[in-house]
């Protein structure tokens, strides 16, 4: 007979988990008994939150589903940041935490919190169970959940006296939840009308995004973008779904994308959606959004279709086989005779790419351009490396000046936004890849939220690599207060060129700390960087403060106000529209 | 106002009128009535809930139902094809002096006094919300002292099972 902290862990090893980031306490202590002898490799984070983000950086690494543990009460709402974090990017994980004994729960005992409550909205599904034979079916349910249909967070609540109790193993071989059925096959008719408007469009655009990753179908989008030949954009979420050096590569669209992205949206004739969600951030003011595009819409969550905007074609699936679907079915169209001559709106998609590239400009004081740092780092680091950003101007410039060529090479928290994401991404994410150089590019308010755990990975033996765009601000809150405040930076200045000193933060958490202040040193700072691989490094980039993001379009308006500088729109009458 | 009345088979299972409600709250759906009860199946629970979708299409509403893993059904009834029922329970002032007239009402409207004593009386009646609100329009000038309503249920019309 084996209790309900064996029956967990057995669990969790027929679930084919390698690896759970977490830390022990009162009411989960039961499970790390057996964990202590399992094959499963358990990391001690620092902080519940830096268990989440890096099970979700291992997961968006690897496509597998993510697993972190907590104890109850404050080890369980630790977790929520990060469990909705994965939720709103559809990021499989599981989150495990103790509860109080079920007969305590209710009673405001030491340590309850109501976790499956608190957990409600932000979890595709969740669990509370208290009968140490369900313990088995509620793992297999959580895995089959997080990881099929659109992927999710689930977290699964188990009440410590379920863990002490004697349990059943009964590991599901199948799985049967009557209401929840996701769609995977694409309806035929409806591919085939979406292939029908794609060959008669004259200004096609793909609107590809993240879950084109989620779906592993980079390869099937390769050859339905070739066939296509339409101009592509790769959402915030989507970068390195397709590759970034492929010439039908607009770049990304959204509030910083490029004005090639952003403006062969608005012009479009017809955008073929992609595992994409019209998110306000690549929309702008959705009224005025792509206004003369009809709409193909391929998701595999129906729910997403219309929602934000009008849908002629939806087509509910995996996108993998939906793309997989769309090459012959436009091949007929193309053999019928069907075919739009897309040289007119290429001429033109072209024509704004050349005219505005990204960039940015050197500072006049010879301090160090933050993009050039990121743009140098994306070059020597090059392609086969994995980035994961934190939120704010930094990880703009690491959307638009590292060049993406393969799929889940770029980790970013883009739905919910969440600062602090980078350093314990980065750290899931090189124990699911132990090969590739993993850099966290992070800001130094970023990095100082969630840095504690440069310790577990100096401990841990996971040599990450952290680039620390120092800027001394909160920089991307500091030019919204440059744009919209007046210069008034209230509340915005860290004075963290000062304090913390962060090589010799790094140096205490047994990290190596290296620091560049001049643009003749970036090359070879980050090459001693790329050849520390026993230790994590942290490299304090000190960068000038004042830089922006660019392009912009201000939060609530018109992606057709679109800005390449301050106050600069691009000259349209330059341009043959 | 664009009310729709749905019938929501769900899993008879701890939490899921919380995720219900939850989902209702966080989306911006407003809930105009609900009424949870069972079914002829044991594991199965029945949500009739009431949406007022001005704002948000139907659709919308359904399909982030169909989200949540313990709803197994969702079928809209429109009023022409269904029959919809409230319950009513209402305390009206009645002494010796009106009690008469009030009990004529009451069997105008085919509703029961369930409950009497010297100054009031408890009137229990079923129908459609119109025929509610008819019959409270009526009983007000006596002296409504208390009421209680149900949320709305409802069936389809024929011989068909919704279960099924």
């Amino acid at each position: 007979m084996i209790n309900g902290s064996e029956s967990l862990v057995r669990s969790l090893e027929h679930a084919g988990v390698e690896v759970i980031f977490g830390i022990p306490g009162g009411a989960i202590l039961p499970a790390y008994d057996p964990l202590f002898d399992s094959s499963i490799r358990h990391i001690l984070v620092r902080h519940e939150q830096g268990a989440g983000h890096a099970a979700t950086g291992y997961a968006q690494a690897t496509g597998k589903v993510g697993v972190c543990m907590a104890t109850s009460g404050p080890g369980a709402t630790n977790l929520v940041t990060p469990i909705a974090d994965a939720q709103m990017d559809s990021v499989p994980l599981v989150a495990i935490t103790g509860q109080v004994p079920s007969g305590a729960i209710g009673s405001d005992a030491f340590q309850e919190a109501d976790i499956r409550g608190i957990t409600m909205p932000i979890t595709k599904h969740n669990f509370l169970v208290t009968n140490p034979n369900d313990i088995s079916r509620a793992i297999a349910e959580a895995f089959h959940i997080a990881s099929t249909g659109r992927p999710g967070a689930v977290l699964v609540d188990i009440s410590k006296d379920a863990l002490q109790a004697n349990a059943e193993f009964n590991w599901p071989t199948v799985i049967d939840l009557p209401g929840y059925k996701p769609t995977t096959k694409p309806n035929s008719k409806q591919v085939r009308e979406a292939a029908a408007l794609i060959a008669q469009s004259q200004r096609p655009v793909l609107y590809v995004g993240g879950g084109v990753i989620k779906a592993n179908a980079s390869r099937e989008l390769l050859a339905f973008a070739e066939l296509c030949g339409a101009p592509l954009v790769t959402t915030l979420m989507a970068r390195g779904a397709f590759p970034d050096s492929h010439p039908q590569n607009l770049g990304m669209p959204g509030m910083h994308g490029t004005v090639a992205a952003v403006t062969a949206l608005q012009k479009a004739d017809l955008l073929i959606t992609l595992g994409a969600r019209f998110d306000d951030r690549v929309t702008g003011k959705l009224s005025t959004f792509a206004p003369n595009a009809k709409i193909i819409h391929a998701d595999i969550d129906p729910a997403e279709i219309g929602k934000n905007r009008y849908t002629d074609v939806p087509i509910v699936g995996d996108l993998r086989e939906t793309l997989a679907e769309l090459v012959p079915a436009l091949k007929a169209e193309f053999a019928a005779g069907n075919q739009a001559d897309l040289g007119a709106w290429w001429k033109q998609c072209n024509s704004w790419r050349s005219t505005f590239p990204l960039g940015y400009d050197i500072p006049e004081d010879g301090t160090l351009s933050p993009q050039y740092v990121i743009e140098r780092l994306g070059k020597i680091a090059g392609p086969d490396a994995i980035y994961a950003a934190g939120v704010g101007q930094h990880q703009m410039w690491a959307a638009q000046f590292v060049s993406y060529e393969k799929p889940r090479t770029w980790l970013n928290s883009g739905g919910l936004g969440t600062m602090g994401y980078a350093v314990p991404a980065a750290m899931g994410a090189k124990v699911g890849r132990p090969e590739a150089a993993v850099w966290a590019i992070d800001g130094d308010g970023c990095f100082q939220m969630t840095n504690q755990e440069l310790a577990t990975c100096a401990i841990n033996n996971i040599p990450i690599k952290v680039a620390i765009i120092n800027n001394e601000s909160l920089g991307m809150v500091r030019q919204w207060q440059t744009l919209f405040y007046n210069s008034r930076y209230s509340n915005t200045d860290l004075h963290s060129k000062r304090i913390p000193d962060f090589a010799k933060l790094a140096d205490a958490m047994g990290c190596i700390g290296l620091r560049c202040e001049k643009a003749e040193d970036v090359d070879a700072t980050i090459a001693k960087a790329m050849e520390i691989n026993d230790q994590p490094v942290v490299v304090d980039f000190s960068v000038h403060r004042d830089a922006m993001v660019w392009p912009m379009v201000a939060a609530g308006t018109s992606n057709d106000e679109i800005l390449v500088a301050r106050e600069l729109a691009p000259d349209w009458d330059s341009q043959d529209l | 106002m664009s009310l729709h009345t749905l019938s929501v088979l769900v899993e008879n299972s701890p939490g899921v009128l919380a995720r219900v409600a939850s989902l209702f709250s966080r989306r911006g759906f407003n809930i105009e009535s609900l009424a949870v009860g069972p079914t002829e199946h044991e594991e199965i629970s029945r949500m009739t809930i009431v949406v007022n979708v001005e704002g948000n299409p139907l659709e919308q509403v359904t399909k982030q139902l169909n989200k949540l893993i313990n709803v197994l059904k969702i079928v809209e009834l429109d009023s022409l094809s269904s029959v919809q029922r409230e319950l009513l329970l209402v305390k009206v002032s009645a002494d010796t002096k009106n009690r008469a007239e009030v009990l004529e009402i009451v069997s105008l409207f085919r509703a029961r006094v369930v409950d009497v004593v010297a100054d009031a009386v408890i009137i229990e009646a079923t129908g459609t919300g119109e025929k509610i609100a008819a019959l409270l329009s009526v009983l007000e000038p006596f002296g409504i002292k208390e009421l209680v309503q149900s949320g709305l249920v409802a069936m389809a019309r024929g011989s068909k099972s919704i279960s099924k």
